[in-house]
Order: structure tokens, then C-alpha cells, then sequence
């Protein structure tokens, strides 16, 4: 679970890191990716798996989209730039949700009779499900390769470049309009990979985002806002937090843990563990 | 200039008051009495979030905590509600000071998700207390038309008065304030925290003191709507959408604006609660889009709210047509 916590966050982190704007609607992302599964798998009766590159391509688009309509108009507001930001990704979360209610129902829905499902492995004496397993698996690949792309591309440093000085690369040529696009794209590829992944196993409803978007968030905080090596660290603390917090109270408490962590952490650092900004 | 916006507000103060005069089906009067509700609600977020610029999205949690100190008092101990009222606004405030101790130390998003975080603590800690009434809720059981203890069954309007009442006493303060002392600080804090700081003004004084007064009308609304409704549950109380409600009005409106909380809830009650009344509602999440569509809308066209679209036409209208420059920047 700590591994797709890490790379939701991920997308959120990169995103922050890049611009300093808060994504409220990622929690929605997920939920559109974990939807878009769903719905294909059951068009077109592929693997889940199969899909993962089709919804992560969506997804990317979807980014693009958003900043191209939403985010970069929010961003040329004349005052209080950051509320704005706020309250415009606030309104896609609540569009999106309701969308998806309409053309899905809020019913609960989920993927069966997967051939990872029902199965699991001992590994070491514990017991782990398959379908979770891989996405462990998958998680931690496209987290590897989020990281590449980052530190060892042309492409990854206009990125690190922009996030430095958003002024001064204009000047030596970089399209900042466009990294930023292309920042929003690869942020929801990213958490699309992580919806697809979720749905596997976990049910899908249109509220489902909002969970693990809480989670995302105390996440990226607890990492540090911008900073992707804790983004993969907070998420594994965090899902260790909770699976001990389950055994220790009521399981429906477990998300106090997670909550008296993150509270402890920012009192004490308050720019999260490995945070610079 | 000096009592400037008083006159306008004795004005509407008198048309709400003989609103229900020309409504007299409940289901209107219903979408009166939220509409009031939210705009007191949003009032006191305002008092943090727009003046003071400390966004909470956690004041679920002051208006919990107002609904259940009232409604366990009353049906445990008979206490009046009215009563009951003050004390869970107090309470409200007296926990607004203990999370904002620690919060103020953080900024920017690392304060909005600490707000966020304290709130679902309380919704977990309150959805998990025997005591409390657990997930079930409590029941108010109706013990006769009284004013003491603030039931009525056959008409909605004493509810009215007792909202617009709040909501009056709160535009008042939030007026006071504003051109008080205390108002111009709470800008400074919200303008340049660090440049404030240097000038000697302690915000984080200041910042607590804005907690408190926040906290104690939203929990004082909290009693209200615990009242109003007469069944409580966490869900219905404590949820992080019910934060979200109360900040809308405002940002709506016109953050840290006197008018704008009021102005955002006229707008957007109405509109979710006849959405939801005639395009069948429950499930089907039309409301949701248009409220989702309609606040980033105004996010992205003008983000100073309604109220800063108001006063653009003013401007233009006194100054006769000026070209429409700054529209759709």
C-alpha cells in the first residue's frame, strides 16, 4: 500500500515542485484512471495490466488538458494567485465527481475474477495478496522510471530548470508554457499508473479519490513539497504507519496514525522531511 | 465614509426580515434558512481565511463541535440550548486556540492540510465515541413548542429569525472589525506576514484571535443547525465536505469582502438546493458538476469573486464606458 501512496504522491509532488500549485483534484485523477479501467476492461474485456499504457496516455492527455484550461488562466490572476489555484483545481475535484456519479452511478464497483485476484504468496512467513503485490511491483517501476526521466534527460532538466527560476529560463530558450503542460501530462500518467494498479483490487466509486488524495497529500508534506525522494520515502513510512495503527486501535481509526505523524513531522520540520521550499 | 456599507446593510437587513412575509411554502423557507446559515457560516470562515488569509478547510470540526456540546447538554441534562449554544461556541474557540498553537507555526499548504488533518481526526475520534453517539447520531426528541428550548414544529420561521439574528450580530463584528485596529493587522498578516512581523505586529497573537472569533460563531451556527435539523451524526457534521461548504460562499463572493460571504451563499444555495430539488437529485451528480463547474469559473475569470465583478461595473458605470481591459485577463 506504501508504494502506491508513494506514487500518487508522486504526481502531486511533481506537479507542486514544478509551480508551487497544489493539485485538489488529484484524488479525482486516481479516480478517473481506477474508472477508465474499469470501463475498458469491460468494453473491450482486456487485462487490466494491457491497459496500463492505453489510461496512463489518457491520463497524460487529461493534465495537459486541464492546465491548458484551468490551471494556466488561475495562474494569471491578478491577486491572490494562490487561493485562486486552490479553488480552481477545488471545482474540477467537485465537476469531476459529479461526472463520474452521473455516468457511472455511485454505485460500488470493482474488477473480478482477475487472474491476480484471490491468490497470494508467502513470503516469509507473511502472507502477502497477489494483486497488491504487483502493484507494489509496478509502482516501484514506474517510480524508477519517473526518476530517470527526471535526473538523466534533456527534458528532466528544462524541469529541474524551470523549478529553479521560472524567469530566467525563458532566456535561454525553454518554452516555460510548455514544460509546465508537459509537467501536468506526466503528472497524470503517474497517477494513472497508480489508478490502474488500485483498481486491480480495491473498489471503485466515484468518491473513492478523496481517500487516497488526504493520504497523497500528507504524503508530499511529510516528504517535503517538491521533492520526489520523499514523496517514495513518506509513502512507505506512511503505509507502514497505518498497517501498525490497524493492529494497534479499532481498524477504523487507522488513519489517526497517519494523521499524529504528519502532524509531528511538520511541527517539528515544517518543510517536511526532505522539503526546500 | 467612516460608517459607509451601514446604511446598505440595515437596507437588506430589512428586506430579509420581511422575506417570509412573501415565502410562506416550507421548502423556500427551508432554502432561507440554509441560505443564511452558510452565509454566517462562510462570514465567520472569513474572519480566518479572508482577512486574516489563514485558509482553514477544517471548520467542520468548530461546527461539530458546537452541534453535539449543545445537543448533548440539552438531551442529557436538559440544559436550554440557547445556553447550550454559547457554551459550544466557547468550546469551538477554546479548541480553535489549541489547534491553532501549533498550526500557526506552519504556512502556506502545510497549514491548509494541517487544518484539513485536525478535522478528519476530530470526524474519526467523534464516529468512533460510545458516548457520543458513535456513527448512529443523536436524536433530538421534541419536547414541546418553547423558545427556551429552541423547538418548533409548526412554523420554520423562529428558526429564521434565530439565523438571520446570528448572521446580523456576525455581519456587525465582521464590520467593526474590519475598520478596527485588529482588522488592519489581520490584512498585514494576510498581505506580507514577514514584512508585518518586522513592523512589530505579533501575528501569531493575531492569527489566534482570529481562530478564536472564527471558531466561536462557527460553533455557535453548529448549535443552530443542530437545533434546526434535530439529528446529528458525524457525517452530517463533521465531514471534510462540510469545511468545504462554509469556505464556498466566501470565495464565491469575495474573499476577506464584507458583502461576499452573503453574496456567495444567495448564489449558491438557491442553485444546489433546486438542482438538486428538480433535476432528481440523489445520485445522479448534476448538482455537482454545475457547483464544480461554476466555482472554477469564477476562480479563473475573476478571482476576486462576485464582489469584485460588482464593483468593476460600478467603476465603469461612474466613470462612463471604459474599455473592457482588465475583463478575461
Amino acid at each position: 500500500m506504501g508504494l502506491i501512496y508513494a506514487l500518487i504522491a508522486a504526481g502531486l509532488s511533481l506537479i507542486f515542485g514544478l509551480m508551487d500549485i497544489v493539485n485538489f483534484a488529484h484524488g479525482e485523477f486516481l479516480m478517473t484512471a481506477m474508472y477508465l479501467t474499469f470501463g475498458l476492461h469491460v468494453l473491450l474485456t482486456l487485462d487490466p495490466l494491457a491497459l496500463l499504457p492505453v489510461v496512463a496516455a489518457l491520463m497524460f492527455l487529461l493534465g495537459v488538458l486541464v492546465y491548458r484550461t484551468a490551471i494556466r488562466r488561475a495562474m494569471q490572476a491578478k491577486t491572490s494567485v494562490w487561493m485562486a489555484q486552490i479553488f480552481v483545481t477545488f471545482g474540477l475535484a467537485i465537476m469531476m465527481r459529479g461526472l463520474a456519479q452521473l455516468i457511472f452511478t455511485p454505485e460500488y464497483r470493482s474488477i473480478r475474477h482477475h487472474w491476480l485476484s484471490e491468490r497470494s504468496v508467502n513470503l516469509l512467513g507473511v502472507y502477502l495478496s497477489l494483486p497488491q503485490l504487483a502493484a507494489a511491483g509496478v509502482c516501484l517501476l514506474g517510480f524508477l522510471g519517473l526518476y530517470l526521466l527526471i535526473a538523466r534527460t534533456d527534458f528532466g532538466r528544462a524541469l529541474e530548470a524551470t523549478r529553479e527560476d521560472k524567469e530566467a529560463v525563458a532566456l535561454v530558450g525553454i518554452n516555460r508554457d510548455l514544460i509546465f503542460a508537459l509537467g501536468w501530462g506526466i503528472g497524470g500518467a503517474v497517477v494513472g499508473i497508480a489508478g490502474v494498479m488500485l483498481a486491480t483490487f480495491y473498489y471503485i466509486y466515484p468518491g473513492v479519490g478523496a481517500n487516497f488524495a488526504l493520504v497523497a497529500f500528507i504524503t508530499v508534506a511529510l516528504g517535503g513539497f517538491g521533492s520526489l525522494g520523499g514523496a517514495l520515502l513518506g509513502g512507505v513510512i506512511i503505509g507502514l504507519v497505518e498497517a501498525v495503527t490497524a493492529m494497534l486501535v479499532e481498524p477504523s481509526l487507522k488513519s489517526i496514525g497517519i494523521y499524529a505523524v504528519y502532524m509531528l513531522v511538520v511541527l517539528l520540520r515544517p518543510r517536511g522531511l526532505f522539503g526546500y521550499l | 465614509m467612516r460608517l459607509q456599507g451601514l446604511p446598505l446593510g440595515a437596507a437588506v437587513l430589512a428586506l430579509v426580515l420581511a422575506a417570509p412575509l412573501g415565502v410562506r411554502d416550507p421548502f423556500f423557507q427551508n432554502i432561507l434558512i440554509l441560505t443564511a446559515l452558510y452565509t454566517a457560516l462562510s462570514q465567520a470562515w472569513n474572519l480566518l481565511g479572508g482577512y486574516c488569509g489563514q485558509v482553514s478547510l477544517g471548520q467542520a470540526l468548530f461546527f461539530g463541535i458546537g452541534a453535539y456540546t449543545s445537543t448533548i447538554l440539552f438531551t442529557r441534562y436538559g440544559v436550554s440550548p440557547l445556553l447550550g449554544m454559547m457554551l459550544g461556541g466557547l468550546l469551538a474557540a477554546l479548541v480553535g486556540l489549541a489547534v491553532g498553537w501549533p498550526c500557526f507555526r506552519l504556512r502556506g499548504h502545510y497549514f491548509v492540510i494541517a487544518t484539513i488533518v485536525v478535522a478528519e481526526t476530530g470526524y474519526l475520534l467523534f464516529l468512533n465515541w460510545d458516548w457520543a453517539g458513535a456513527a448512529t447520531g443523536i436524536l433530538i426528541p421534541f419536547k414541546g413548542e418553547s423558545i427556551v428550548d429552541f423547538q418548533f414544529q409548526t412554523s420554520k420561521l423562529p428558526f429564521y429569525y434565530g439565523i438571520v439574528t446570528i448572521a446580523a450580530v456576525l455581519w456587525l463584528f465582521s464590520y467593526w472589525i474590519a475598520r478596527s485596529k485588529w482588522g488592519f493587522y489581520w490584512r498585514a498578516v494576510r498581505g506580507n506576514p514577514d514584512a508585518a512581523e518586522s513592523l512589530g505586529v505579533r501575528i501569531f497573537r493575531y492569527k489566534m484571535a482570529a481562530a478564536a472569533a472564527s471558531a466561536f460563531f462557527t460553533g455557535i451556527c453548529g448549535s443552530f443547525y443542530a437545533q434546526y435539523v434535530s439529528y446529528i451524526d458525524p457525517d452530517s457534521v463533521l465531514t471534510f465536505n462540510q469545511s468545504v461548504l462554509i469556505s464556498l460562499p466566501s470565495v464565491l463572493g469575495g474573499i476577506g469582502t464584507l458583502w461576499g460571504p452573503a453574496v456567495g451563499a444567495v448564489v449558491l444555495i438557491p442553485m444546489s438546493e433546486l438542482v438538486r430539488a428538480y433535476l432528481g437529485g440523489t445520485g445522479q451528480g448534476t448538482d455537482l458538476i454545475i457547483y464544480g463547474a461554476l466555482i472554477m469559473a469564477v476562480a479563473t475569470l475573476k478571482p476576486e469573486g462576485l464582489c469584485g465583478l460588482i464593483a468593476d461595473l460600478r467603476k465603469r458605470g461612474g466613470r462612463g464606458a471604459r474599455p473592457a481591459a482588465d475583463e478575461g485577463a
